[in-house]
């Protein structure tokens, strides 16, 4: 065990993948000698040469697509896309090559990658090292979606990334890289994919969150227990394939659920998790759902604080569900 | 360049060296190819498939580059090259129930006719957004390269394709990796409707290769040996480990973009009937006949041959019902999640648009 902070459980994921199997190798733009602009992947091109931590040219398009090439011919990469703000030009790659491959080609060739990519806001990064686009990937048949919350899960999730057959889009939230520390073991394991955890167990509402709004909902959670109200915190871990049994079990107990996410609100996440919750909990619900998100604008510098779905906003939203 | 001179003789220099037999199999190949289009054109026309991209006038481009390849190198297709593809061998009734969308289908009804795959033949899947498989067939290359492997990627496009996004990307990394990829831009003239010399302001499209440190070379591509010879080359320099390989292979499509297509609205009967006189097929025919393995006779014979077989083929193909539908719901990841297994169940017993049989 060794006290790391994400950016280390990330570093010592990628390190034991790249131990374990030499199919696995690590890409992006200044992710060999610099370690990355957030230095996640420091050290490892002096470990692991050149020719399996690569420095690539600077185009996503370029990233993403090789990337599916060498795992067309059974390699295992894991790229990096700097900022999740910067994946569009890649987008086509993802959603209309990777994500389909499998499918379209009868189940003669798949694709198992894993695109890490930094996400969110808090850094004061502006609308372009801000942005949360998981819904995009969640939209897209054939992709998992996973986003870890601390460095233990971090860890053992993206060893399970890397070693799952399907590609894998991992956000790290980025705000909570270096302010979050615990004991991560330093031998490899895995955290399986699509499993959910209850972080705060109640019995009055559900709050769903992931990555760093996951503590956002944990202080609100903690500031309306002064005031009697008891709030069970779910941090997703995996968005997609959803642990939906998890949501639903908790939302039947309960029967009031806010949801949590930085991503503008309209046709984030959160409305579909909603519609399932609706669609599954329905006689159990005694308030409406409530979503606490992003606005409906691009990512403001300035006010950004404003923006985001913190504990301030959390907070009365978790009040109004339980009195209602 | 040529190697089959205007007369139907060999330029003695140029001379890849194939013996009678293998040029007499190419020949074979091409013209097969052709029935198999013009045939498939027929059926598309009369409704009973949904659409054809052909390869008619192209053939000397595809299967030229498919000889010049080892069988383990890769093949990654645009969307015109099953005669490619089988040239390796892949079973013509596999591709005829593939147009159909039927049960023989390996894609399970899942595609457009002419989005072939084959694992077995290193024929990577045909996606219809224009330059994607470019950086596919670079990230082949660079897995081949990794794993000290003899092996090279030849990724087909069109001059359309120079233009896309993942063109450049993939010039870009193969120059900078320097890995075993040959780039062969099959140039048609026509990007469906666009003239290939509005597509660019470069005079030829070879000449963007050297922006990426990429070698180029600019050839007849309805010289069947010309290009036979130039991938050939390519493909060696990729085994010494000198990298990638760029090749424009001129050609022209004397067909429409697909069936989908009247090219009559964008070009002159004059130009397509200029380049008729420069079909690929007559190229080699005339060597050939002048070598006196072929004649006549012979090829009315072959092209019957290969007619019934199609037609053949065709009959089989439509006596086979639908792909089950539940094959819908499969292969979208490596296990059926939650999600699929609720909404598979939801669409197989659920109303159906029509009463027609599928597999299931």
């Amino acid at each position: 065990m060794t006290e790391m902070n994400l950016v280390q459980a990330i570093n010592s994921g990628l390190r034991d993948a790249l131990q374990q199997d030499d199919n696995v190798l690590v890409m992006g733009e200044d992710i060999g000698q610099l370690g990355g602009v957030f230095r996640v992947t420091q050290g490892l091109q002096e470990e692991f040469g050149a020719d399996r931590v690569l420095d690539t040219p600077l185009s996503e398009t370029g990233i993403l697509g090789t990337a599916i090439g060498m795992a067309l011919h059974g390699l295992r990469p894991v790229s990096e896309i700097q900022f999740a703000d910067f994946i569009y030009p890649g987008f086509d790659q993802l959603v209309n090559e990777a994500a389909k491959y499998r499918h379209r080609s009868g189940g003669e060739f798949h694709v198992p990658m894993v695109v890490r990519t930094p996400y969110g806001g808090g850094i004061r990064g502006g609308q372009y090292h801000s942005q949360s686009p998981e819904a995009l990937f969640i939209h897209t048949p054939g992709l998992k979606v996973v986003c870890p919350s601390n460095p233990y899960d971090a860890k053992g999730l993206l060893i399970e990334a890397i070693r799952d057959e399907d590609p894998v889009v991992f956000f790290e939230p980025k705000r909570v890289y270096r302010a979050v520390k615990m004991d991560v073991p330093d031998a490899p394991y895995t955290v399986p994919l699509g499993e959910a955890k209850v972080v705060r167990p109640g019995e009055q509402v559900t709050c769903v969150a992931w990555g760093a709004m996951l503590y956002e909902a944990f202080t609100a959670a903690e500031e309306v227990a002064k005031q009697g109200v008891d709030v069970e915190v779910i941090d997703l871990r995996t968005l997609w394939p959803l642990d939906v049994e998890a949501v639903v079990a908790s939302v039947e107990k309960t029967g009031r659920v806010v949801i949590v996410h930085e991503a503008p609100r309209t046709c984030g996440f959160g409305s579909e998790l909603v519609a399932l919750i609706a669609e599954r909990a329905f006689l159990h619900l005694e308030a409406p759902p409530i979503r606490v998100t992003g606005w409906d604008t691009p990512f403001p510098l300035t006010h950004e604080h404003e923006y985001l779905p913190l504990a301030h906003r959390i907070a009365p939203a978790l009040l109004e569900t339980a009195r209602y | 360049m040529h190697v089959i001179r205007d007369d139907g003789s060999l330029d003695p220099k140029l001379d890849p060296g194939l013996s009678i037999d293998q040029v007499v199999a190419l020949y074979k190949a091409m013209a097969r190819t052709r029935v198999i289009d013009d045939r498939l054109e027929r059926i598309q026309r009369q409704g009973r498939i949904a659409f054809h991209v052909g390869s008619l006038g192209e053939e000397a481009a595809i299967i030229g580059a498919a000889a010049a390849l080892r069988d383990r190198d890769w093949i990654v297709p645009c969307y015109r090259e099953v005669g490619a593809l089988l040239w390796r061998g892949y079973p013509l009734q596999q591709y005829i129930d593939h147009m159909y969308g039927n049960a023989g289908d390996p894609l399970r009804g899942r595609q457009m006719p002419d989005h072939t795959v084959s694992r077995e033949h290193r024929y990577l899947s045909v996606s219809a957004p224009i330059g994607t498989q470019i950086p596919h067939a670079v990230g082949i290359a660079m897995a081949a390269k990794k794993r000290g492997l003899d092996e090279c990627a030849a990724v087909f496009f069109g001059d359309g394709a120079t233009s896309s996004n993942d063109f450049h990307a993939a010039m870009n990394f193969a120059g900078v990796y320097e890995v075993p990829v040959l780039f062969l831009c099959r140039n048609n003239g026509y990007a469906i409707s666009l003239p290939a010399e509005r597509q660019t302001a470069t005079r030829t499209m070879a000449e963007k290769a050297a922006a990426y440190g990429v070698p180029a070379a600019r050839i007849d591509g309805n010289d069947v040996l010309a290009v036979w010879r130039a991938v050939r080359e390519g493909v060696q320099r990729a085994a010494d480990g000198d990298g990638p390989t760029f090749i424009e292979l001129m050609t022209y499509r004397l067909g429409g973009h697909s069936t989908s297509d009247d090219p009559r609205v964008y070009r002159s009967q004059e130009e397509t009937e200029s380049w008729q006189k420069a079909d690929p097929l007559l190229r080699l025919r005339k060597h050939i006949e002048q070598r006196d393995v072929w004649n006549d006779e012979l090829d009315v014979d072959w092209r019957a041959v290969c007619d019934a077989e199609v037609k053949e083929c065709v009959r089989r193909a439509e006596e086979k019902p639908a792909p089950a539908l539940a094959d819908v719901f499969t292969d979208v990841y490596a296990e059926q999640p939650w999600h699929l297994r609720e909404q598979q169940a939801q669409c197989v017993d659920g109303p159906r648009a029509s009463d027609e049989e599928d597999e299931s």
